[in-house]
C-alpha cells in the first residue's frame, strides 16, 4: 500500500439501463435463454417431485398450493411437500436386501447403469484405435474419412436403429441369418433379435461417432516426435503407447467417455426396439410414469435422482473433458 | 522397426478401418437395396420395383409430418444459431465475471443431459398452471423451444472453438481504428467465422429433424414429427415403405453434406488467398 491515496477514479458516466453497453444486451439474449428454458425447468422437475399425483390437469397437486374452501379466505401460502415419491424409492433402497423383492425403480437404474457403461467401454475399444487410425492417415484423406463417420449420424437415429432390426431379425428372414443359412453355417434361425446383444449392438452403433470424434480431434493434435523419440530410446510400442500416447489423449477419452456415457443413462428407445422391453431401463420408466401412468411426480422425482447421479460425470465433462475441438469436428 | 512391421501395421490400421465402416454402413446400405423391393417384406428382395416410392408421394400423413419437420428444423436451427453465436461470444470474448461459471455449465448441459429428463423438465415448463396461458401448453412451439435449447448448445460449442481460433488482430485492429463493436463483429468476425456458423446450423437441422424423446414428449396431437410418426409406425408393423424414406433421406442428407463441404472449402482457400494478398501488398 502506498502511502499517498490514490486518486478517485472518476465515475463512469450514469446512463439509462436501455443505453447501457451492447455487451450486456449480447450476454442477456443465452442467460435469459438458458435461465427461462434450462434452468427454470429444473427448478420445476423438483416441485413437482414433491408434489402429491391428481387425476387433474396437469395431474399432480403443487407443494405450494393450499385447500382453499368456498367463501373462506384464502390462506397464506405455505410449503406442504409431498415426499411420497422418494419414498417409493427409498423403501426399494431399503428392501435390497429382501430375497424376491421386486425393486423395479432400482433395477432400472441399475439396468441402464450397467448398459451405459458396457457402451461407452465397447466405444472406446472400437473407436480409439479408428480415431487413432483416422488422425494418422493422409490429411487430404481424413476429412473424407470423418466425413463418412459423420454422415450416418445425419440420418435419423431411429430408421439406423429399424436397419438393425432387419439385420437381426430371429426368424429366417431376417438378413444374418439368412446369409448364415445360405452359407451353411448354421441350420436353424439364430435368436438374434431382442436381447440384450442386439441392444448392446445398436447402443455402440448409434453412440460410436460421440467417441470418435472428440478423439479424433484429441489425436491429430499428438506430437508423432515424441512417439519416434520413445522409439529410437528403445521403448516398446506398448509401452510407449501407455506412458506418452495415453496420458496425451487422457482428455479426448474423458470427453468421448461422458459423451457417451450420459446421454446413454437416459437412452430408452433403442432398448425399446432392439431388446423388445424385456429389460427395463430407467428411461422407460420415467416415460411410462409420465405417459400411461400419470405419475409425474414420481417421473420427476426419478428424474431428479437420475440428474443427481449424473452430477459427477457432468462436472468432469465440464472440467476436464475437451469438449471445444471435439464438437468442432461434428461439421462438414 | 523393420519395414515388414511397419508394412503389417498399415494394413493392420486399413483393416481396421475398413471394418467399422463396415459396421457403420451395413444396415444403411440394407435399408437401400430393399427399399427397391417389389413384395411385401422388408428383408427379402422378390423382384425389383419403386412401387414403395410411389406408395410414399401418395402417403398424405408421411407427408405432413416431413413437412412440419422441416419447418420446425429451419426455425429451430436458425434460433440455435442466434442463441449459440450469442453464447460463445460471451463464453469466448467476454472477461469472466459473477455467474461466468455457472453460464459455461448451462451452455454445455443440454449437449450431454439425458433427453428424456430435458423433455420432462420443459413439459412441467409449458404445463405449469401459471405458465400455460403465456407460452401456449405443448405444441410445435414447445418442440422449437427444446430443439433450440438444445443444439444452441451443439452451436456454441461449435463457434466458440472458432472464436478461439481466430486472429484477434482482425478484430483489434478495427476497434483501434474506431469501428463500433457491433460492426466489428458483423464485418469481421461474422465472415471468418461463418463455416463454423454454416456448420452449426446444418447440425442444428439434422439434430432437429432427428430428434424423436422431446418431440414425442412435448407434442400434441396437431403437431406429429417425422420421428414421431416413424417410431408409431416401427411399432404398428413395417413396411418397405419406411425403406424408401430412409433411402430419400440418406441421399439428401449426403448430396447436402457434400455440397456443404465443398462450398465451405472453397470459401476457405478464397479468404486464405486474400490474407496472403493483403499480407503482401
Amino acid at each position: 500500500m502506498s502511502a499517498e491515496p490514490a486518486a478517485p477514479a472518476p465515475a463512469p458516466p450514469r446512463r439509462p439501463f436501455f443505453l447501457l453497453r451492447g455487451r450486456f444486451w449480447v450476454a442477456c439474449l443465452p442467460w435469459a435463454w438458458l435461465l427461462l428454458f434450462f434452468l427454470l425447468p429444473f427448478v420445476l422437475i423438483v416441485n413437482v417431485s414433491l408434489s402429491t399425483p391428481d387425476l387433474a390437469v396437469p395431474p399432480y397437486v403443487s407443494p405450494f398450493s393450499q385447500p382453499q374452501a368456498e367463501g373462506q379466505p384464502a390462506l397464506p401460502p405455505a410449503f406442504n411437500p409431498d415426499l411420497g415419491s422418494y419414498r417409493r424409492l427409498g423403501d426399494e433402497v431399503a428392501d435390497l436386501a429382501r430375497p424376491g423383492a421386486e425393486l423395479q425403480y432400482l433395477r432400472a437404474f441399475g439396468n441402464s447403469l450397467l448398459l451405459a457403461a458396457l457402451t461407452t467401454l465397447c466405444c472406446l475399444l472400437v473407436g480409439y484405435p479408428f480415431a487413432w487410425h483416422i488422425a494418422r492417415s493422409a490429411e487430404g484423406t481424413r476429412n473424407t474419412l470423418l466425413m463418412l463417420v459423420m454422415l450416418p449420424f445425419w440420418t435419423s437415429f431411429l430408421l439406423r436403429v429399424y436397419a438393425w432390426m432387419g439385420l437381426l431379425d430371429s426368424s429366417e428372414s431376417g438378413l444374418i441369418n439368412q446369409a448364415l443359412l445360405a452359407l451353411g453355417v448354421i441350420d436353424a434361425p439364430l435368436q438374434l433379435l431382442y436381447n440384450s446383444g442386439a441392444v448392446l449392438v445398436g447402443m455402440v452403433y448409434s453412440y460410436l461417432p460421440f467417441m470418435v470424434l472428440p478423439l479424433y480431434a484429441n489425436l491429430v493434435k499428438l506430437d508423432m516426435r515424441l512417439l519416434e523419440a520413445a522409439r529410437d530410446l528403445g521403448a516398446r510400442p506398448w509401452t510407449a503407447f501407455v506412458s506418452i500416447t495415453l496420458p496425451l489423449s487422457w482428455r479426448g477419452i474423458v470427453a468421448g467417455s461422458m459423451m457417451v456415457f450420459i446421454p446413454a443413462v437416459g437412452e430408452f428407445v433403442i432398448p425399446d426396439l432392439l431388446g423388445g422391453g424385456g429389460v427395463l431401463m430407467i428411461g422407460r420408466r420415467i416415460w411410462d410414469d409420465f405417459g400411461p401412468n400419470q405419475d409425474w411426480p414420481m417421473a420427476a422425482a426419478v428424474a431428479v435422482v437420475m440428474v443427481l447421479l449424473l452430477i459427477v460425470p457432468i462436472m468432469v465433462f465440464h472440467r476436464h473433458g475437451d469438449r471445444g475441438d471435439g464438437a468442432s469436428e461434428a461439421g462438414p | 522397426m523393420t519395414r515388414a512391421a511397419t508394412l503389417e501395421r498399415r494394413w493392420g490400421a486399413r483393416a481396421w478401418l475398413l471394418l467399422v465402416y463396415a459396421f457403420l454402413y451395413i444396415p444403411i446400405l440394407c435399408l437401400v437395396v430393399f427399399s427397391f423391393t417389389a413384395g411385401e417384406i422388408t428383408t427379402q428382395l422378390d423382384g425389383l420395383s419403386l412401387r414403395w416410392y410411389v406408395a410414399l408421394l401418395h402417403d398424405d400423413e408421411l407427408g405432413a409430418a416431413v413437412r412440419l419437420s422441416l419447418q420446425v428444423g429451419a426455425l429451430a436451427a436458425t434460433a440455435a444459431v442466434v442463441v449459440g453465436t450469442a453464447a460463445a461470444v460471451v463464453l469466448a470474448r467476454f472477461r469472466p465475471g459473477a455467474g461466468s461459471g455457472v453460464f459455461a455449465a448451462m451452455a454445455t448441459a443440454p449437449m450431454v443431459m439425458p433427453e428424456v429428463v430435458v423433455g420432462l423438465s420443459l413439459v412441467l415448463l409449458f404445463t405449469h398452471p401459471m405458465l400455460q396461458p403465456v407460452l401456449g401448453g405443448r405444441g410445435v412451439t414447445a418442440i422449437w423451444v427444446a430443439h433450440t435449447t438444445l443444439c444452441a448448445a451443439y452451436v456454441s460449442v461449435l463457434v466458440q472453438s472458432r472464436l478461439r481460433e481466430m486472429d484477434r488482430a482482425l478484430e483489434e485492429a478495427a476497434l483501434d481504428l474506431g469501428c463500433p463493436p457491433w460492426k466489428v463483429f458483423f464485418v469481421i468476425t461474422v465472415p471468418v467465422i461463418a463455416p463454423a456458423l454454416v456448420a452449426g446450423w446444418l447440425l442444428a437441422f439434422t439434430l432437429s429433424m432427428d430428434d424423436f424423446v422431446l418431440a414425442a414428449m412435448l407434442s400434441d396431437p396437431g403437431s406429429t414429427t417425422l420421428p414421431v410418426l416413424v417410431f408409431a409406425r416401427l411399432h404398428h408393423g413395417l413396411k418397405p415403405e419406411i425403406n424408401a424414406l430412409a433411402t430419400v433421406i440418406v441421399v439428401v442428407v449426403s448430396i447436402a453434406v457434400l455440397v456443404a463441404n465443398r462450398v465451405m472449402q472453397r470459401a476457405q482457400r478464397r479468404r486464405r488467398a486474400a490474407m496472403h494478398a493483403a499480407l503482401r501488398g
